[in-house]
């Protein structure tokens, strides 16, 4: 760090420290959201002000559908997550340790990932209809690949000496998958997991949205065809805040999977 | 020399086997849902006319590009702005996290109050998608500048535009790419999403047409196109990215031999 940048943290540090800037970043936003539309800038009719919202998610929260909604959501995103996640990463250290496989495999992966998940909603409507199954179709479609392409560069990433180290030792192939080639792809694994997690939500949510499967999305279709603006807006910031707590809860588990590995150990040093 | 025929039989290898296992094991079904592969590649040329091309298929894509564009601009404007201060950085974040944690598609009820249903509520729909990945990796990639390389230009007083053209957007460029990358998944699914919401043309809405309808071959027919558009783009993208960061790919090679 050069003297020049020492003295700006040290500035920033007494004047304006990092916890005051997030605050005030928050204050600053939820004040625009009362003020912009009490000022007449946006209609209340599109964008209600703050304390309309809040007071509709005080209402959402004593409804139990409400709560069936987010559990129904939240289901979803875990069952399909866990789907995806296993069966990529089976996959992923099946064609990553045999060469043969991963050349053969390579141009399949590369065409069939960016295929946009939401192609197959109305297969997932003729084959299931507004079911579990169909919001299942899609998540594991979509946070397959995530997880998969991360396993596939975590076995690439493999040190050469320490895989021969492990061959002249005699390492049955199961013993080396599970002592040199999974720790060394951990980290990519759990890459994989968060990109993954954020995936499914946006497609747990999608699949309510224009399936009608039960869930937050259902809920958000019908609070906007029936013009309840205030609710609609509510129900959008639940899912924003489902949307954090997953993500902090998957770094609290990367943390914890990975707290032996340089990478973690440096953060929690510093 | 032998080695292109060689490389290009593993390409090809796998995908010829899966389309011909598709086209076996379809062969002989009844399942109304699951038509012969035969009968969804005999209505493909039928159904995707350039008719309906000039009416559906362009009109999504063009919808795309602009929202595409729109997002890419304000994210690497507003990025490099966040990016290069601390104090704005420290303000913007909460913010930044809460609006990247909601997911896209339900704001396609909200900016339909705003917009309606017409071209330009999908143009923002896909540009507010796709620009918190293009945002928040250019916020990233701005900061993790390297900090000589800063000092040095503070020292030989580069400023402005000069600092910008040649320091900062080099320096935060192959995460912009990671950003926009990312962006291009989001942004075709918007597309079709925001058209399946609500519309009345489009590539989306003429799937779940065809859905609703029970035009089964005709559908698959429009997911198979929809494969190949998310497919080209992903491949276009590669070679602007090629283009653009051909120093970057060089360098990475260059370390990766010593």
């Amino acid at each position: 760090m050069t003297a020049l940048q020492r003295r700006a943290t040290a500035v920033t540090r007494i004047g304006f420290p990092p916890w005051a800037q997030s605050a005030s970043g928050v204050l600053l936003l939820l004040a625009a959201f009362e003020v912009v539309p009490q000022a007449g800038i946006v209609p209340t009719a599109y964008l209600p002000p703050l304390h309309q919202v809040l007071a509709a998610l005080a209402d959402e929260a004593g409804r139990p559908v409400f709560w069936f909604s987010l559990y129904e959501t939240l289901r979803g995103w875990a069952i399909g997550l866990a789907i995806a996640a296993t069966a990529a990463i089976a996959t992923g250290l099946l064609i990553g340790t045999v060469p043969l496989l991963r050349t053969a495999t390579h141009s399949t992966i590369e065409f069939l990932r960016p295929i946009p998940s939401v192609a197959l909603i109305p297969l997932a409507v003729l084959l299931y209809g507004a079911d579990l199954r169909s919001k299942l179709l899609l998540i594991v479609y979509a946070s397959f690949w995530q997880v998969l392409i991360q396993v596939l560069y975590g076995v690439q990433d493999v040190d050469p000496v320490a895989r021969d180290t492990a061959r002249s030792y005699r390492f049955s192939r199961w013993g080396r998958i599970r002592h040199v080639v999974w720790p060394t792809a951990l980290p990519y694994v759990m890459t994989g997991l968060r990109l993954a997690s954020a995936v499914a939500l946006v497609l747990a949510v999608t699949s309510e949205l224009i399936i009608g499967a039960p869930g937050l999305g259902q809920q958000i279709a019908l609070a906007q065809s029936g013009g309840a603006v205030p609710d609609l807006y509510a129900l959008v910031v639940v899912t924003g805040l489902v949307g954090i707590a997953i993500n902090v809860l998957v770094r609290w588990a990367e943390r914890r999977l990975l707290s032996w590995h340089p990478s973690v150990r440096g953060e929690v040093a510093a | 020399m032998n080695r292109v025929p060689r490389r290009l039989a593993a390409t090809l290898a796998l995908p010829s086997l899966l389309v011909a296992f598709w086209w076996w094991a379809s062969a002989g079904s009844t399942s109304f849902y699951l038509p012969p592969l035969r009968q969804i590649l005999a209505v493909f040329p039928q159904v995707w006319t350039v008719d309906r091309f000039e009416t559906d298929v362009l009109p999504s894509l063009a919808r795309l590009a602009a929202g595409y564009l729109l997002a890419a601009v304000v994210g690497i404007g507003i990025g490099v702005v966040i990016g290069r201060s601390r104090v704005v950085r420290g303000i913007a974040e909460p913010g930044l996290e809460f609006f990247r944690a909601i997911p896209p598609p339900v704001l396609v009820p909200i900016l339909m109050l705003f917009a309606g249903i017409g071209d330009q509520m999908k143009i923002i729909v896909i540009a507010t998608g796709a620009l918190w990945p293009i945002l928040l990796n250019t916020v990233e990639g701005v900061r993790a500048a390297d900090s000589v390389l800063i000092d040095t230009a503070r020292s030989f007083r580069i400023g402005g535009l000069r600092r910008l053209r040649h320091l900062t957007l080099p320096a935060a460029g192959p995460q912009i790419f990671a950003g926009l990358r990312q962006a291009v998944s989001i942004a075709i699914i918007l597309m079709v999403i925001s058209e399946m919401f609500a519309a009345n043309e489009g590539l989306g809405f003429a799937i779940i047409q065809f859905q609703r309808s029970f035009a089964v071959p005709e559908m698959w027919s429009g997911t198979i196109l929809l494969g190949l558009i998310g497919f080209g783009l992903a491949w276009a993208f590669r070679l602007v990215e090629r283009r653009v960061l051909f120093w970057y790919f060089g360098m990475r090679a260059a370390a990766r031999d010593h």
